[in-house]
């Protein structure tokens, strides 16, 4: 390719939009508006253009690249490496992340178009791009954190983006505080992964773990931990953080508070699956830890059942999307502990092109409404707006699970998987994300009902201003139209059933429920034909029929409900009182316990025991001490005389 | 023939002088002085009669030295005194005490 060597591809990918970032965030005010979104595009470009037609088909055709290109610091005997591990899951990823990154670029043109700090703007979304590229095609997890840290600089950056508002510095300061959790967890794991290991190579790592098996380690006195169990839980509390798990994803819906693209780009298609790919890239320890993989498989199904019924009573249109992707991620966490990882990325991916499709569809239509985003005050819009209601209308279709769109696919096989599942708490995620299918098309569709049918409920002078938006904003969505559309039937034979990820998931014959669903398997169209009349795919019609009755045929019943219900819908409005609850809880208690530190620590043992106290005890001791020097001659020299007596006593009798 | 010894006790009672004399003195600077002067003399008598006991004529040396530099020393010390006694109206040892920290 160009007489390139793959190695300068791989190096290419990465820091060409890091070359763009920092050409576009040093020199914005050189290069204008303009400039800035021509480097950073060029360079996103660069990447997808490589990731998918250059290293797509080379990994295809079975050459796999494991290796350092550049070691920037050894300690002791471990080698700092950046490296890279370029096998068919980074290549999906590096695809995905790099295509999705590009779209959204181009409709930022459109979005940010008279914001002060576009240049910035297009800076910071590049420099994620390069850190989002460089966690997934990590070869050892000094790397990875490197990855995992970065990405959430710029999530904090770009959350808080328009810092003069309070509530997004208070947004991103919440998601950087409850990240940092999750990070605590990761690191600790790492840590754990090296003192056990000795090494933070994957390919090591992974090699050695069967030997582990049987190793265990005290973590609290008197209960005894399996050090892979530790290990997996550890690094999973990393991904709970990142990825916005229950109870660590009450920042996400915060996050909203960020620029759309944003939100689509980085809470709806690539950094919050970054712990479904890190989870999927360690499926080789992970697979050696049944504790581990029905804590994900739980925490994985709580997620996505108690995020769905949240996405029915917001009606801010960004939070029922915020809301639905924190109800997806919980899908793939589930099928990552029932071991079904191959589904699990498939749906990341299909959710990655139809999230990014709704969130870029919901800002198209913020922007056509000059940045209102209530739902109640929208209405009517698909006259107005037809490219995006139609786009709107792919991505609701694939986020609710109907063939032949992509997310039925997905979701299908997840649920498929969870059914056949053995590990401990399958029998309740299952349910969880049966019962989620229903619930998911229903705020899907009441999302799109409020939005785009009845009548507008906006005023006059918004109403008259409504029109389609440029064709920088168009073009990303009809572009992320149409993988949500296709790339579900496309990419579901591939990826599940004909062993695309080869090595780099590791699967116990034990646990392979995707190979159990291959010997199924007999086709597309049976497969398809077979779902029509399966549960999971009425349960999904069910829901948008219960969203066209109750907004669209009798609009007035949602009032009567929640005024029936009064309870469980303060409980919903009020997101389970989670954040009440950490308010109190964490912060209060944090802040009882600071002013404990500080009254007791502080105030009384170090001011008043040690500083104070030292300098009182040798006040006191001076002033005794002080009668000696009495300032007369005479007390002087008989000083030196007693003295010398004792002196001379010491020497002659010594 | 009066032996060592006796010389010796009469130099160490007025060094015992002498010293109770630097140490009782609540009074009179001068009085110091002069105690000092005593301390030497006790020194020069214990000089004088190590010197004849021993047939050594350095100790008697020795004594001219201390002779000469009491001398001056107790001009240097007199001076002194009127000194202090210009500037502060007094040498009353009592009142002496700047020195105290």
């Amino acid at each position: 390719m160009f007489g390139l060597s793959m190695k300068t591809i791989y190096l290419l990918i990465p820091l060409s939009p890091l070359a763009g970032a920092i050409i576009a965030g040093l020199f914005g005010w050189k290069i204008g508006k303009v400039g800035a979104h021509v480097v950073t595009i060029l360079g996103v470009t660069v990447s997808f253009v490589l990731s998918a037609f250059v290293v797509l088909p080379d990994v295809l055709a079975g050459h796999v690249f494991n290796g350092p290109v550049y070691t920037w610091g050894v300690s002791g005997n471990i080698p700092m490496e950046i490296g890279f591990l370029i096998d068919p899951l980074s290549a999906l990823m590096m695809t995905v992340v790099s295509f999705v990154s590009l779209m959204v670029h181009i409709y930022t043109i459109g979005y940010m178009r008279d914001d002060p700090g576009y240049q910035r703007f297009f800076s910071y979304i590049a420099l994620f791009t390069f850190s989002m590229l460089i966690l997934v095609m990590s070869n050892n997890f000094l790397q990875l954190f490197f990855g995992w840290e970065a990405v959430g600089v710029m999530s904090y950056l770009l959350i808080g983006f328009w810092f003069t508002r309070e509530s997004a510095i208070v947004a991103n300061l919440k998601a950087f505080l409850v990240n940092r959790i999750g990070d605590f967890g990761f690191i600790l794991g790492i840590a754990a992964i090296y003192y056990y290991f000795g090494t933070l190579d994957y390919g090591a790592v992974f090699a050695m773990a069967p030997q582990f098996t049987d190793k265990v380690v005290q973590v609290f006195p008197g209960l005894d931990w399996n050090v892979l169990t530790l290990i997996a839980i550890l690094l999973f509390v990393g991904a709970m953080g990142k990825s916005a798990q229950a109870p660590l994803h009450v920042w996400l819906p915060d996050s909203m508070e960020g620029p759309t693209p944003i939100s689509a780009l980085i809470h709806a298609a690539t950094m919050v699956t970054a712990g479904v790919f890190m989870v999927a890239r360690m499926s080789p320890l992970y697979e050696l830890s049944e504790t581990a993989l029905s804590v994900v498989i739980v925490i994985g199904a709580v997620t996505a059942i108690s995020m769905a019924l949240l996405g029915i009573v917001q009606n801010d249109i960004k939070r029922v999307v915020a809301y639905s992707t924190l109800s997806q991620l919980g899908y793939m966490m589930v099928a990552l502990g029932a071991s079904a990882y191959a589904a699990g990325i498939f749906h990341l991916m299909t959710h990655a092109f139809f999230k990014a499709l709704l969130f870029l569809a919901a800002g198209s239509v913020i922007i056509a409404l000059h940045h209102e985003q209530d739902m109640r005050k929208m209405g009517g819009l698909k006259k107005y707006m037809p490219i995006t209601f139609i786009t709107a209308w792919i991505g609701a279709l694939a986020l609710a699970g109907i063939p032949p769109f992509a997310g039925f696919f997905s979701k299908d096989m997840i649920i498929e998987a969870v059914h056949l599942s053995q590990v401990p708490g399958s029998g309740f995620a299952y349910i969880a994300v049966l019962s989620g299918v229903f619930v998911t098309a229903l705020y899907t569709f009441r999302m799109l009902f409020l939005t785009f049918e009845g009548k507008p409920r906006m005023d006059e002078h918004a109403l008259r201003h409504v029109k389609e938006s440029p064709w920088v904003v168009t073009v990303p969505l009809i572009l992320l139209a149409i993988p949500s559309f296709i790339i579900g039937a496309l990419m579901v034979e591939p990826l599940l059933f004909e062993n695309y990820f080869g090595d780099s998931i590791k699967v116990l014959a034990a646990h392979d429920v995707v190979a159990q669903l291959g010997r199924q398997y007999e086709g597309l169209w049976s497969f398809v034909s077979h779902a029509l009349v399966s549960a999971p795919f009425l349960l999904a019609v069910g829901g948008i029929f219960t969203a066209w009755l109750l907004y669209i045929r009798y609009p007035h019943l949602p009032d009567l409900i929640s005024k029936r219900t009064r309870m469980v819908y303060t409980i919903l409005v009020n997101k389970y009182f989670a954040d009440e609850f950490n308010n109190f809880v964490f912060a209060g208690g944090t802040r009882i316990f600071g002013r404990w530190l500080w009254k007791i620590g502080d105030v009384k043992l170090i001011d008043g025991l040690a500083v104070n106290g030292t300098a009182r005890v040798i006040g006191w001791i001076s002033a005794v001490i002080r009668h000696v020097q009495s300032g007369y001659v005479y007390h002087y020299a008989f000083a030196m005389i007693l003295g010398l007596f004792l002196l001379i006593t010491f020497f002659l009798h010594g | 023939m009066i032996p060592l010894e006796h010389y010796l006790i009469l130099g160490a009672v007025l060094f015992s002088l002498s010293v109770v004399g630097i140490f009782l003195n609540r009074k009179n600077l001068v009085i110091l002085l002069m105690a000092i002067e005593l301390m030497l003399l006790a020194v020069n008598m214990n000089f004088v009669a190590f010197s004849h006991y021993l047939g050594d004529a350095a100790g008697q040396v020795f004594v001219f030295f201390i002779l000469t530099v009491a001398a001056a020393e107790a001009a240097i010390g007199l001076a002194i005194l009127v000194v202090v006694f210009r500037n502060r109206r007094s040498i009353n040892v009592e009142d002496l005490d700047t020195l105290k920290g």
